[in-house]
């Protein structure tokens, strides 16, 4: 039992709510009960995990098992929401572990201020997740091959179904994108910061059409109705684009804290 | 228990593609002591995307839209596909 390892979900600004209301009988990864590890100002929510299933080379075998993934994705988000109702929340990347809690109070005191920096610029926003989808159905953008018979050179055959089939999609996602560039023009007197992941694809995705823009929006909690709104009427004039919004989301895509060596390009204002 | 689960809570169950998108590139990075690496949560996206969201970098370079607002960001920062221009 002594040598559990530390999960740490979140550091928040404590409010008394938080253990006596809400986290007690609350079960994270693996199972266990959460608790806080206090430092001044910030606390961060913290639970065992055994060093079987968390250690470096563990966790590195147990990410590529999207069964597992998915577990502890989900344990750790419950946690971050359960949070997220209380008090302002600065969401950790998923299984960042620590040798015992003493660590994760160590690391608390050195980056206080960057947390209270931090968790000041987030307390009551959201993020809402803007996804984009283009319709590249087939009749458009898959047109019949050309057969032997026409085309002698099998390759320039391929190389000509390969360009009718690029035209249609660029008209398709030229479409998406004006409408990506509505949603930015509705909505930039609302939002204060806006982040972009990667658009999705592959069998996870499960949506008709392609993901053009996968976006993520800093919002104030009270124009939060107000954005989404906003973005759903954005596209209405766009045929074949299609907008899902997701959230409210604890602002996940806005807690990148300053590195030591901060990835280039990654400034957020 | 459920006493305590305010409506966020109860509300549908989060796509897992959207809740990776925020778990694995977002959330504050901590260089904790015995954490993965950045490296290696890199390395984790890179054969996890393998898996589950084939990455296509023509597809994403075909379509590099504007960033009008002062704030945008590539959350995936340290990627090195889709800088944007």
């Amino acid at each position: 039992m002594d040598d559990q390892l530390s999960y740490a979900y979140a550091v928040v600004r404590p409010v008394a709510a938080l253990e006596r209301d809400a986290l007690p009988g609350v079960r994270g990864v693996a199972d266990a009960p959460v608790t806080l590890v206090h430092h001044g100002d910030v606390a961060a929510a913290v639970s065992p995990v055994p060093p079987a299933d968390f250690s470096e080379a563990a966790l590195k075998a147990h990410l590529e098992d999207l069964d597992w993934l998915e577990s502890v994705a989900r344990a750790h988000h419950h946690i971050i929401e359960t949070l997220g109702a209380h008090t302002t929340v600065l969401p950790l990347r998923l299984a960042t572990v620590y040798l015992d809690d003493a660590r994760v109070r160590d690391m608390l005191g050195e980056q206080e201020k960057t947390f209270t920096a931090l968790l000041d610029r987030l307390a009551d926003h959201v993020e809402w997740g803007v996804k984009v989808y283009a319709d590249t159905s087939p009749a458009a953008a898959r047109p019949q091959a050309a057969t032997p018979a026409d085309e002698p050179d099998p390759g320039r055959a391929y190389l000509r179904q390969r360009r009718h089939q690029q035209h249609a999609r660029d008209d398709a996602w030229s479409s998406a994108a004006q409408a990506v560039r509505r949603i930015e023009d509705q909505v930039w007197n609302l939002a204060v910061a806006h982040a972009r992941h990667r658009p999705q694809q592959g069998r996870l995705a499960g949506e008709t059409g392609e993901n053009v823009a996968n976006d993520a929006y800093l919002v104030p909690r009270r124009l939060a109705e107000e954005f989404r709104d906003r973005v759903l009427h954005a596209v209405e004039e766009f045929p074949g684009v299609r907008v899902e919004v997701t959230g409210p989301w604890v602002p996940y895509s806005f807690a990148q804290a300053p590195e030591p060596k901060a990835p280039e390009g990654a400034q957020q204002q | 228990m459920t006493a305590y689960e305010d409506p966020p809570l109860a509300r549908r169950q989060v796509a897992l593609i959207d809740l990776l998108d925020r778990l694995l590139s977002g959330g504050a990075v901590l260089t904790g002591d015995i954490v993965l690496s950045i490296a290696d949560i890199d390395l984790v996206r890179v054969s996890l995307r393998a898996v589950i969201v084939a990455v296509n970098e023509q597809q994403w370079g075909a379509f590099v839209p504007e960033a009008p607002l002062p704030g945008a960001t590539l959350v995936e920062g340290d990627d090195r596909h889709d800088e944007p221009r």
